[in-house]
């Protein structure tokens, strides 16, 4: 890395465009392709948003009717549940839908998201944030355990491949993977609860115990970690064999590298090539999967969180979609989709920078 | 490379697809595994109802009884045997997750083989398209366009849930035709002046058929996740007997608890699971044969 740094002043002395101006030039490129790649990940955004926008009024039934079907079958008869319905929720089924999308892009680019249908006085942003930080919690918690895990384990395995231990780990990585996490939760509550009865399942539902404030104290975090074991321990178990795959591969590249012969060559000690030349550079390509997967970290927890009772932003999301409550709906996929975009933006800026022909634009040789 | 010596690599021996899949599914032991998995579950769900007696009546006096000589399952809520619910209820679950399969992978086909014979401009449109659809996370378009259809067939979900994961697959097939292009022998075909269309149909796509079979595996993994996870969040009608609403009607009832009434959400459980690693086997077993470089790793 050193040397690379130290290379251009030699380099331009015989070149014949002078210095400065190539610098210029090319943190000029550098800016059009960051600014390129920021207008574009604002106009998906936007697409996404518009689509969401008129695609959950197509749901059949507005939150009007969907309560006051609710409140009908109370006993109030269908007209009146209607008006009680109307007066009750900050929804007007009647207004025009342009004005509505109108209201909704201006108040989005002031910063507003407005307020939810379902309970009155409540911002979407006050009721996404109620469910939001579980959610980053529990699946955060179990992708950096996968994360870590896996990379150990795959470097270990390429370390020893054709080894009993590499197949041996090897199916099973593959196993882990091929299930589904929502059917690996409920696998792991009718094995361990249901059936051998290591816990109990029904006092682990919900974010909190009774009677548990939030607070900082250990009481409070004792408490919330033991509710979010079971998602946590869920996606651990799902995320953690496709790291293993992926890091294996990439540590098996490294490992015949000429530098690493060379290092060994050199008598280096083992633990010094493992860690400096094998982990460092078989780690290194695998930077942009993470962030990848960051992004998608939400949306994979939304049928995980129904199965589990864990109230975070899956659930929020299903509940919406039932009282057809509009706004949060469209705040979580904004979310969902900000993140995804967002995170890819910061993808192709690692990867321009690894790579810089991808932004002189030769990005076919340098990608696919 | 000499001029003489052109010719001879354009006439590349073409293995059959089916003698690729068949040597990539025998020449490993999990990969053979995972085929016969896969086998036994599509036969106990499509050769099996034909041998037994379908007729499962309910029985208010037998519910939720536990495994015994007569019903080796044990029986449900309304007294119906477990096992032959089990036996009919894989049809629809499988059935739509080959069809969404083949429904992506056609997709993912022809916008993937179009995207990268002519790149360009297609090729931009293709790939924003594509970009803009994996964005959305997949479950939540699916959400949002299941409940827009009040009461929805078995073919418009697997419609749904095709189009929905066809992106993911779109870039592979894109990358692998674009490889395939600058081959002689597609450049021949070229020089022939035989027409994109018959080029890419019956040069390109015929020399990636055990590489597209892969990815049908994939879609049908993908699809059946997608499938069984909105049978559990209760969004699909619920109609004959289906092993994704038997889990979703014991889970909703806590009837999971019992233990007696364990077999009813267990078996079709594991026969879900076991399907996906059976599959998952398959794909990466195929994947080795078709990438001997993989072999090594």
């Amino acid at each position: 890395m050193a040397v690379d740094v130290q290379a251009p002043p030699d380099k331009e002395v015989d070149t014949p465009v002078p210095p400065r101006r190539r610098r210029n030039l090319l943190s000029r490129i550098w800016r059009i392709y960051l600014v390129r790649r920021l207008v574009y990940a604002v106009f998906v955004t936007w697409l996404v948003m518009t689509g969401t926008f008129f695609m959950v009024r197509a749901m059949p039934g507005d939150p009007v009717e969907v309560l006051a079907g609710r409140l009908s079958q109370q006993g109030i008869n269908l007209e009146q549940a209607r008006q009680q319905a109307k007066q009750s929720l900050a929804y007007d089924p009647d207004a025009p839908i342009l004005q509505q999308y109108w209201e909704y892009l201006t108040n989005l680019l002031r910063g507003d998201f407005g307020m939810t249908i379902s309970q009155r006085g409540t911002t979407v942003v006050d009721h996404v944030m109620e469910y939001l930080p579980w959610t980053l919690f529990s699946v955060g918690a179990g992708m950096v355990i996968a994360i870590v895990v896996g990379m150990g384990l795959g470097m270990v395995m390429a370390y020893r491949r054709n080894g009993w231990f590499d197949h041996l780990l090897s199916n099973i990585a593959s196993t882990l993977s091929a299930i589904p996490n929502y059917l690996g939760a409920m696998a792991l509550i009718l094995i361990g609860s249901a059936w051998l009865g290591l816990f109990d399942f029904w006092s682990m539902r919900g974010r909190l115990s009774e009677g548990v404030e939030p607070g900082f104290d250990a009481v409070f975090f004792g408490d919330a970690l033991y509710h979010a074991i079971l998602p946590i321990v869920t996606y651990a178990f799902t995320i953690t064999g496709g790291w293993m795959l992926v890091m294996k591969a990439s540590t098996t590249e490294v490992l015949s590298e000429d530098y690493v012969t060379v290092a060994n060559a050199r008598g280096l000690k083992g633990r010094r090539v493992g860690l400096a030349y094998v982990g460092r550079n078989s780690v290194l390509p695998l930077v942009p999967q993470v962030a990848l997967a960051l992004g998608t970290l939400v949306g994979g927890a939304i049928i995980v969180e129904q199965i589990l009772s864990y109230p975070g932003v899956g659930q929020l999301f299903i509940n919406a979609i039932t009282k057809r409550d509009y706004p949060v709906i469209q705040a979580v996929v904004l979310i969902l989709t900000v993140a995804v975009v967002f995170s890819n933006l910061v993808v192709d800026m690692l990867n321009s920078w690894l790579d810089p022909r991808i932004r002189t634009g030769d990005a076919e040789e340098a990608g696919a | 490379m000499t001029v003489n010596a052109a010719p001879e690599t354009t006439a590349l021996p073409r293995q059959g697809t089916l003698s690729i899949i068949w040597q990539g599914l025998t020449r490993n032991k999990s990969g053979f595994a995972g085929a016969v998995i896969v086998l036994l579950i599509l036969g106990l769900a499509y050769i099996g109802p034909f041998l037994i007696d379908r007729h499962n009546p309910s029985d208010g006096a037998k519910v939720w009884q536990a495994p015994s000589a007569e019903h080796l399952l044990g029986t449900n809520l309304q007294g119906k045997d477990t096992l032959i619910k089990v036996i009919l209820g894989g049809a629809e679950p499988l059935w739509v997750g080959i069809l969404a399969a083949l429904i992506a992978v056609g997709v993912a086909v022809v916008v993937g083989s179009v995207a990268g014979y002519f790149r360009g401009k297609v090729d931009t449109v293709a790939l924003q398209l594509t970009d803009i659809t994996l964005t959305i996370p997949g479950i939540v378009l699916m959400l949002v366009l299941t409940t827009m259809y009040r009461s929805i067939s078995a073919t418009a979900i697997a419609v749904i849930i095709g189009v929905t994961t066809a992106p993911v697959l779109v870039r592979s097939i894109r990358a692998q035709v674009m490889s395939l292009k600058e081959r002689e022998f597609v450049e021949a075909a070229r020089l022939q002046n035989l027409g994109a269309g018959r080029i890419i149909f019956t040069e390109i796509l015929p020399n990636m058929g055990g590489y597209i079979f892969v990815n049908f595996i994939l879609a049908i993994n993908n699809a059946i996740y997608a499938l069984v996870g909105m049978y559990l969040l209760g969004l699909l009608p619920s109609t004959a007997d289906n092993w994704g609403l038997m889990i979703y009607e014991s889970w909703n009832s806590g009837a999971f608890r019992l233990p007696r009434a364990l077999p009813y959400i267990a078996v079709p459980l594991a026969l879900i699971i076991l399907f996906q690693i059976g599959l998952v086997a398959m794909s990466r077993s195929l994947e080795q044969a078709l990438n001997p470089r993989l072999r090594e790793r």
